[in-house]
């Protein structure tokens, strides 16, 4: 086997640990249920949107992954991706920026916004619980000032940059399968981030000081910017998921857009294998946690629409039961030493 | 005497280990048992079977000859059975009575009954000693008074025989000598001690009887106090003879290595600290606890940056602000808390051995694993690690073998200074052997070795020369001609030294 297919396999092997094996067996379980039960399920324009929405929630999900994994949280998420999102369109339509400009503005404000929590966290010592609950109050608030509670939209131009969310390439020939370009956004992403969380010097130092700072520390890791990177990545990555969000949507308001958003990041990452007591996350894991809330979502729409007003106490259901679940096998596996002789 | 408890043909097993294979004990009314053993001996697992954390596999229990059955550390204490953990079980937001009533709080119709509480406390303090109002708050007492005070809520409970867990480990030598007293006092009154320690010293001391387990079995017992002696003990630990205390020659000193001047840490700003040390040089801190060790080697390491002074190692000055600085200055820390400053418990071996040396073994920021890999495998033979695999998290090693890797972590560094906190506490004979040897090679290799540690032996042995510090000054220094234990001992307590080239 030639160089390249041997680390790629070990690079599988590494990724598909016993931990996401329940959730890649629960997104099973619950696709083909939806799929028995709705002949919608299947039909192309349902899977490519489906796809499409796991690609947004997903990359959100990886950016707070980074956070969670420094054994912090940020609940800031929804109301970066409402600032952005509301920002945009009324920048490039109401204030006539240049569409680079524009973009330019609202990743670079996610980015500052992610060093000034990690700013916070590490020098001041204030809990990310509360620096962030304190920005979920604050950028939403900043948007439907800016707006006066208007909805921000593109009307029917910026299609080029729109493009960006809503195109969707027929790689498999027409009317087959076509991937969107959220998708590929997505997992260009994931593969960046795997690749730094895993093969790099600083994504062993994130996991390291996840999982004992103290000992990072001592061992002569600068803690204070790995953390504050971790924040700033989060939130950058916010706002490149507010920007596609309502590039797609074409329009936000800015009193919900991106409500509870933070939460499906945060319930995505958990359900994907990451400890939010910090030092553990697969981007795998994730990409799958992601996938499972939104089929979730999916599957109460097409089968049961009676049940769409419930639908928050059957997603959380759902991963109660799976993170039970998981602690169960975790708890039956810490017993037994890894590469340990049987 | 009368025989209090007996445990009979225990056995317990673990998956893939057995533990504990057919082990006796008895415990007379009033007597003294050491229990020794090398790390993974087995006797964590008996003390907690005796104590009902844990129920055996096979074997019986007998308290006063009847057979009985913990099914929790309640019907333990039920019998008089008390365990007294190495770790505090104690709330330091409470005052001493409210700990010593824990749970167990007199109350009447739900509220407490704060004047009957502190009166009963007074009662058991004074038992270990400790003539203090019982509304002291707990956080306000040293650590070895803290101690005391888990013994008295121990009796409190009627407890007739205290099973205590590497009592000392935390103590420094007035405090444990004052344990001892209570220990003694206690004796008198009729209790009983199962007494477990690595300290041969102490058993030497206090114990009436000494039983000695080995891979989990009886490795034989010294029924005789007038028998028990230091040799005989490590011999029967550790099945062989180990020339522990024999000193090695002092390896030539070269140029100086560190140079420390008028250095002021923050937890005693009020005195400055002056000394140096030379290449191949091992010198060792001694000192009781509190006296500011601990805190001389963090400040030097940059862990709690210094107030002043200047630090200079291999005759280039540095300002230790961070670990970071430290470590690029050419100094290691094998930090006091190998649990929480030295490892990360939860990630493999190789990956704690590449840590402070990832740099190293990367490209462009890329972690280069076959480089890794190569190192893991250089520092596990070289310093005969016990792991199944570098993959192994650290967490599953023995206390010994963690304690390798943490030394394998700066290895790799090759540092210029190697600070040691307490380097073999809570490590077993045979590893403690293995790790001065390895750092008599570091300092044949021309490396400058700072040690802290409060076993005397240690200090006597490793030492080619050893600073004395007092209530944060360094209070002399002895040189090889004039190390003695009792040198030592009065330099701590404060008394003036004798000060030697």
């Amino acid at each position: 086997m030639n160089g390249f297919g041997a680390s790629l396999g070990r690079l599988v092997r590494g990724a598909i640990s016993p931990k996401i094996l329940g959730i890649i067996g629960l997104l099973a379980a619950v696709c083909l249920y939806t799929a028995l039960a709705s002949d919608n399920f299947l039909r192309l324009g349902n899977l490519e949107n489906v796809v499409h929405r796991t690609a947004l929630f997903g990359i959100l999900s990886i950016g707070v992954a980074f956070v969670i994994i420094t054994g912090g949280i940020d609940l800031s998420v929804g109301s970066v991706v409402c600032l952005v999102g509301v920002l945009l369109p009324w920048l490039l339509a109401e204030h006539g920026w240049s569409v680079a400009a524009a973009v330019a503005f609202v990743i670079g404000l996610g980015s500052l916004i992610g060093l000034i929590h990690g700013l916070l966290v590490t020098r001041l010592g204030l809990q990310p619980f509360v620096v962030t609950l304190c920005g979920l109050l604050i950028y939403r608030g900043v948007a439907r000032g800016l707006t006066q509670d208007q909805s921000q939209g593109f009307g029917t131009g910026f299609k080029g940059l729109r493009a960006l969310a809503t195109e969707r390439f027929a790689v498999f020939g027409e009317g087959g399968f076509a991937i969107p370009a959220t998708a590929v956004v997505f997992l260009t992403i994931a593969v960046a981030a795997a690749v730094f969380l895993n093969r790099t010097v600083w994504g062993r130092y994130l996991l390291a000081l996840g999982r004992n700072e103290q000992a990072a520390r001592y061992s002569g890791i600068d803690t204070d910017r790995m953390k504050i990177l971790a924040y700033v990545i989060s939130s950058t990555l916010a706002a490149l998921g507010g920007m596609l969000f309502v590039l797609d949507i074409n329009a936000a308001q800015p009193s919900d857009f991106g409500n509870f958003y933070e939460l499906y990041a945060i319930a995505a990452a958990v359900l994907g294998g990451c400890s939010l007591r910090g030092g553990e996350g697969s981007i795998l894991g994730l990409a799958v946690g992601s996938a499972l809330m939104v089929v979730l979502s999916n599957m109460i729409n097409l089968v049961h629409p009676r049940y769409q007003n419930i639908e928050f106490a059957i997603i959380g259901g759902v991963i109660l039961a799976g993170v039970i679940a998981d602690e169960l096998v975790r708890r039956a596996a810490r017993r037994r030493p890894r590469g340990a002789a049987a | 005497m009368p025989v209090l408890l007996e445990a009979r043909g225990i056995g317990k097993r673990f998956p893939g280990v057995r533990a504990l294979d057919d082990v006796s004990l008895a415990v007379g009314r009033g007597e003294v048992v050491a229990l020794i053993g090398e790390n993974g001996a087995g006797k964590s697992t008996l003390l907690k079977i005796l104590a009902g954390v844990q129920p055996s596999d096979t074997g019986s229990l007998l308290v006063d000859g009847q057979p009985v059955v913990f099914r929790g550390v309640e019907d333990a204490l039920a019998e008089g059975i008390a365990l007294i953990h190495q770790e505090l079980n104690l709330a330091d937001n409470l005052d001493l009575a409210g700990n010593v009533f824990l749970g167990r709080e007199p109350r009447r119709a739900g509220f407490l009954r704060p004047q009957a509480m502190r009166q009963e406390a007074g009662h058991w303090l004074r038992m270990v000693g400790l003539d203090l109002d019982p509304a002291t708050l707990l956080a306000d007492l040293p650590i070895g008074r803290q101690q005391l005070v888990e013994i008295a809520k121990a009796l409190s409970t009627r407890a007739r025989l205290l099973i205590m867990d590497e009592p000392t480990s935390s103590l420094s030598a007035r405090e444990a000598a004052t344990l001892f007293e209570v220990v003694k006092q206690l004796r008198t009154q009729g209790v009983s001690v199962i007494w477990i320690s690595h300290r041969l010293g102490e058993v030497t001391e206090l114990a009436d009887r000494v039983v000695v387990l080995r891979d989990g079995r009886n490795a034989g017992e010294i029924a005789d106090r007038a028998g028990i002696d230091h040799d005989t003990m490590i011999r029967m630990m550790v099945g062989r003879d180990i020339d522990r205390l024999a000193r090695r020659p002092s390896h030539r000193p070269g140029e100086v290595m560190l140079t420390v001047a008028g250095l002021r840490t923050p937890a005693h700003p009020a005195h400055s600290m002056s000394f140096a040390i030379r290449a191949g040089e091992i010198v060792g801190i001694a000192g009781l606890i509190g006296a500011g060790r601990t805190e001389l080697l963090t400040t030097l390491f940059g862990v709690t940056p210094p107030v002043a002074g200047s630090v200079t190692v291999a005759g280039r000055a540095f300002a230790p602000r961070t670990p970071r600085d430290a470590i690029r200055a050419g100094l290691a820390l094998v930090p006091e808390d190998r649990k929480q400053q030295g490892l990360v418990l939860e990630m493999a071996v190789r990956e704690n051995m590449s840590l402070a040396s990832l740099r190293q073994a990367s490209r462009a920021g890329f972690i280069d694993f076959t480089a890794e890999r190569r190192l893991a495998a250089e520092a596990i033979s070289q310093l005969a690690i016990k792991t199944p695999s570098d993959r192994q998290e650290v967490r599953f090693l023995s206390g010994g073998n963690q304690q390798k890797v943490v030394l394998a972590k700066w290895l790799a560094l090759r540092p210029k200074v190697l600070l040691l906190d307490e380097p073999t506490r809570g490590i077993d004979v045979g590893a403690k052997a293995e790790i001065y040897d390895l750092v008599h090679c570091l300092a044949g290799a021309g490396v400058a070795v700072l040690f802290v540690s409060s076993e005397m032996e240690e200090i006597l042995s490793l030492a080619d020369r050893v600073l004395v510090m007092h209530e944060g000054r360094l209070a002399g220094e002895l040189g090889r001609d004039c190390l003695t234990e009792e040198q030592v001992m009065r330099l701590a307590a404060g008394g003036a030294g004798r000060i030697s080239a």
